[in-house]
């Protein structure tokens, strides 16, 4: 038998049936085409209006922090835009409330709550990921319980024994029971794991110690995971509210979050709305700084489940 | 000699406490040993954080404060927040992260935009917040002028009526939450494998039913995962309405129930931590109900 | 290096079952490799050869038995005061490091008296790259290098160390086709170079026959053969050894031996002398078959490959446990290859072995025999 194709005429070979058939096509494509192109821009423009949103309290914060305290203040209607951008108001915010302090407070408390994190943190996820020792299952089973645990359960406690060691207002007091992070031992042992056997036994055969071993090859492997949760953390710290609310009385030690706080309710003088906007871009913009810098991997970080607060 | 004895991987290593130690010395401390603790606290009735005596032992600190009126107002307004922003963050995000991956240019600008309100201080920016919906002697503020251009009446949205507060509270919290949310929406869909919508393309399947058929199924374990972990986050509530009403949610009438935890504790009304332990362990005994509901309504759908 | 295993036995608890108590991963394994040989360790895969290699360099400890490196008893040492060199088969170098770095490593190790000038470290790191000629690749990082690279600096970076034991672990297994047989040639070369006593784990015979100076075959914990390949191949112990070694694999037939003399199928095909009557297993290595129209096995013919070289004559016999058989015969013999129903082949006494069908041990043919 013949193959079926070769009795059949050539396919671009056009009767007046397949032309109208065609055409049909071509104008239901073109449809298609014109609908296509509406969705896309109904998309477009819903997107938009969300960036909007997001992007607007940022527009009337910078807006706001560089109107001067009168003009401000004679607006009945705020107006969308100045023509006459002031940085008094950053002069203000600098001199009139003690900003200065309150992030040189937030730096140290976040550089020293996140290093400690990352060395206690790295130290533990080794022995989980890399040792082997008796009851290391039940001990990460243990770990993992801890991770459902909310901070709003052992505040309490942590709150009476800062208090009771008389660590209220101190660094050692705002950074000791912020430390610890199940949730990033448990992310660096799983990368961690994924650094494959035969390295480690490379290693031993080579006559390398455990903490040269991680030192020298698992710290510099995993050294973006590590990145990641030292900004995660970084993040953590800036933002933080609760905690360093609770155990500091003395203004000299309040963090960023508390000292904004201050400065709403005696700070300026409540009126004074330029100033305060003032002092919020000062606070926020190290964070966004960060974040620009840092886009791709605080993102993948975040998406892995890091969850705020 | 001995130094040269052969210490191997598959022994047991003494060592690797060592490398342990200090993390377990700091969640002993300052996460087990609390644990016990709040316990304990909740049940010591008339504790006395002064003198660090109490004088007796059972169930009035739960009880006190299930019949505490701010507690009580905490409570709902705590329930109307959650029931309003969880869905509506969740649904919000979900369309937002379909549309951002159905295109392709300005997208990364897009992504990045909506993740800005992840690294921005809650309480810096609820300043901003406030500032827009607030109406004063001044000014109405810029929503409130909006709202006069749509015809409407101005609303004082921070000292005003209830409705309009929670109204506020709601938005800055699906504000603060939407980052997340859109951000694991959008890799779960980008991690959908593309065989799928070439397979459906083919088959010339529309596009809302490749939605409803292939996408939404293959995402929906994100899915339950962002629902539960938005319930848990939302009965959490505090910082954001701290920073749309100051740090007196009481007087406010907008207090949550981590608010009146720390309010138990410290400050004007603190000084009562067995009420505080009270409060938080209502608050834990909650969540951990809605994550199980959660957990079996979403275990049941599946099957 | 002489190295000696005397009674190795390697334990492991039995994982998943219970009460099962253990499982032998090697089991009371005795042999001698002579200095500067190249022995290849081989068998399938879990059988337990890796894990000989681990008890070798020191990353396992025996359970029983004792390793010696010459006269010293090393089964307790450490593994780097062994003085082993290993390759992995994934290569295991530091994906951080640049290859001149994962070279230096094992060097940077060391302390005390043992420790080297910056000099002698960088004299040695250039001299083992030039030995597997990496020179120009140094300051590349291992994920920049082809998968044979990858294999060069792994082998300089064991033999850095001027070790006294070279071990291999599946060298080759992660190369393509062509690029093993041009390694597996290098190793040899580079290990005749050196004079180094190399242990090469494989499960792929060809390449342990084609260099190696001795193999070992082992199966489930035991060693099966030890000897010059071969010897190894032309005097199977068992009837694992036999099917394992060879490419094309031995043909096997359930035969019968009567009378001194060998039945496949009811006929007689080989005398088998000094033989007691019994049912046997019977292998014929393909190129033990010897065309021949008046031959005493008969079989339907299938089909004919040709490779150039040689001629493979595929076909089928009632006596046969694969169904098939295949014969090798010179391309000049193949050239007159029978186009007939039916082909008839005579046997190589050599090429054909006898195993017990109880024991699976060869049954000893006592002296020569002839063909039928």
């Amino acid at each position: 038998m013949e193959h079926p194709l070769t009795t059949e005429p050539p396919l671009t070979t056009e009767t007046p049936e397949t032309a109208e058939v065609s055409s049909a096509i071509q104008t239901k494509q073109k449809n298609t085409r014109r609908t296509a192109l509406i969705q896309k821009a109904v998309i477009y423009f819903l997107l938009t209006i969300w960036a909007l949103i997001v992007l607007f309290p940022f527009y009337w914060m910078v807006l706001t922090s560089v109107k001067s305290y009168g003009a401000y203040n004679a607006e009945h209607i705020p107006a969308l835009f100045t023509l006459s951008p002031t940085l008094q108001n950053y002069v203000d915010a600098f001199t009139t409330v003690p900003l200065v302090g309150y992030l040189l407070n937030t730096l140290i408390f976040t550089a020293a709550t996140t290093i400690l994190m990352v060395a206690v943190s790295v130290l533990a996820a080794y022995a989980f990921a890399r040792l082997e020792f008796r009851g290391k299952n039940l001990v990460f089973t243990l770990f993992l319980s801890l991770m459902m645990i909310p901070s709003e359960l052992v505040v309490i406690t942590n709150f009476v024994t800062i208090t009771n060691l008389g660590l209220r207002s101190t660094f050692t007091g705002l950074v000791l029971p912020s430390v610890t992070s199940v949730f990033y031992i448990y992310l660096l042992k799983e990368n961690f794991q994924q650094v494959p056997d035969e390295l480690y036994r490379a290693a031993k055969v080579d006559g390398t110690s455990d903490l040269k071993y991680l030192w020298k090859v698992m710290i510099p492997i995993c050294r973006p995971t590590i990145v990641t949760i030292t900004i995660l953390k970084i993040i953590e710290c800036w933002n933080s509210y609760v905690w360093p609310r609770l155990i500091t009385d003395d203004p000299a030690y309040y963090l960023v979050s508390n000292g904004i706080q201050e400065i709403r309710e005696n700070g300026f003088g409540r009126e004074n709305i330029p100033a305060m906007m003032a002092a919020v871009v000062v606070i926020s913009l190290p964070l966004i700084v960060l974040f620009l810098c840092f886009r791709k991997k605080i993102m993948s970080g975040v998406s892995r489940g890091g969850l705020k607060g | 000699m001995n130094e040269r004895k052969n210490k191997l991987i598959s022994e047991k290593n003494h060592k690797a406490w060592l490398y342990l130690l200090p993390a377990l010395l700091f969640l002993i401390a300052f996460m087990v040993y609390p644990l016990i603790d709040v316990l304990i606290y909740s049940v010591e009735e008339g504790y006395n954080f002064a003198s660090q005596t109490y004088f007796g032992v059972g169930g009035y600190n739960f009880s006190y404060v299930l019949h505490d009126p701010y507690f009580l107002q905490a409570l709902k307004n705590t329930f109307i927040l959650v029931v309003i922003t969880v869905p509506l963050s969740t649904i919000l995000a979900l369309l937002i992260s379909t549309g951002l991956s159905s295109i392709k240019p300005l997208r990364d600008l897009y992504q990045t935009i909506y993740f800005l309100p992840y690294v921005t201080n809650t309480l810096a920016v609820g300043l901003v917040f406030m500032i827009l919906f607030q109406k004063t002697e001044y000014t109405d503020g810029l929503v409130n002028l909006v709202i006069h251009f749509f015809g409407g009446s101005s609303v004082d949205f921070i000292d005003g009526p209830y409705w309009a507060k929670m109204f506020v509270l709601c938005f800055y919290t699906i504000w603060v939450v939407m980052p997340f949310k859109i951000l694991v929406l959008t890799s779960a869909l980008a991690s959908v494998n593309p065989d799928y919508y070439k397979a459906a393309k083919v088959d010339g399947t529309p596009k809302l039913r490749v939605f409803t058929r292939i996408t939404l199924p293959m995402i929906s374990p994100m899915i339950v995962y962002l629902v539960i972990t938005g319930f848990i986050g939302a009965f959490k509530a505090y910082s954001d309405a701290v920073a749309l009403f100051g740090t007196d949610l009481n007087a406010a009438g907008m207090n949550t129930i981590v608010g009146y935890v720390y309010d138990m504790l410290y400050g004007d009304s603190g000084g009562y931590p067995s009420y505080a332990s009270a409060a938080a362990i209502i608050l834990f005994a909650i969540v951990l109900t809605v994550t199980c509901i959660n957990l079996l309504v979403s275990r049941s759908s599946r099957k | 290096m002489n190295i000696v295993l005397e009674n190795l036995t390697k334990e492991f608890p039995a994982r998943g079952k219970r009460n099962s108590g253990s499982v032998k991963a090697v089991d009371h394994v005795s042999c001698q490799i002579p200095d500067g040989e190249l022995m290849g360790l081989l068998g399938p895969s879990g059988c337990g050869k890796s894990t000989t290699l681990n008890l070798l360099c020191g990353l396992e400890k025996p359970t029983e038995g004792k390793i010696f490196f010459g006269d010293e008893d090393v089964t307790a040492l450490a593994p780097e005061f062994r003085g082993v060199g290993m390759v992995f088969q994934n290569y295991a170098l530091y994906p951080h490091l640049s290859v001149r770095q994962n070279i230096r490593f094992p060097l940077e190790n060391r302390k005390g008296k043992d420790k080297l000038s910056k000099e002698e470290m960088n004299r040695r790191v250039e001299d083992a790259a030039r030995l597997v000629q990496i020179e120009e690749l140094m300051d590349r990082k291992p994920g920049e290098l082809s998968g044979g690279q990858q294999q060069r600096v792994a082998i300089a970076r064991a033999l850095v160390k001027f070790p006294k034991v070279l071990l291999l672990d599946e060298p080759l297994s992660n190369l393509d086709a062509r690029l093993r047989l041009k390694t597996r040639e290098e190793i040899r070369k580079i290990q005749k170079q050196t004079g180094i006593t190399t242990v090469f784990v494989t499960h792929d015979q060809d390449e342990a026959m084609s260099i190696c100076d001795r193999i070992a075959v082992m199966k489930d914990g035991l060693l099966m053969q030890q000897g010059r390949p071969q010897e190894v191949y032309d005097h199977p112990a068992n009837l694992f050894v036999a099917r394992f070694l060879g490419t094309p694999p031995i043909n096997l037939f359930a035969g019968e031996v009567r009378g001194q003399t060998l039945y496949l199928g009811g006929k007689p095909v080989l005398p088998a002398p000094g033989v007691p009557d019994q049912p046997v297993w019977t292998g014929i290595r393909p190129e033990g078959f010897i065309l021949k129209a008046d031959g005493p096995l008969e079989c339907q013919m299938e089909r004919v490959e040709v490779t150039g070289r040689d001629v493979s004559i595929i076909s089928s016999h009632s006596a046969c446990t694969e169904g098939t058989l295949r014969s090798i015969i010179s391309s000049e013999e193949g050239a007159a290859a029978p186009t007939a129903r039916t082909v008839r082949f005579a046997l190589k006494p050599g090429k054909v072995f006898l195993f017990s069908k109880d024991t699976e041990e060869v049954i000893p043919l006592s002296g020569e025999g002839k063909e039928l």
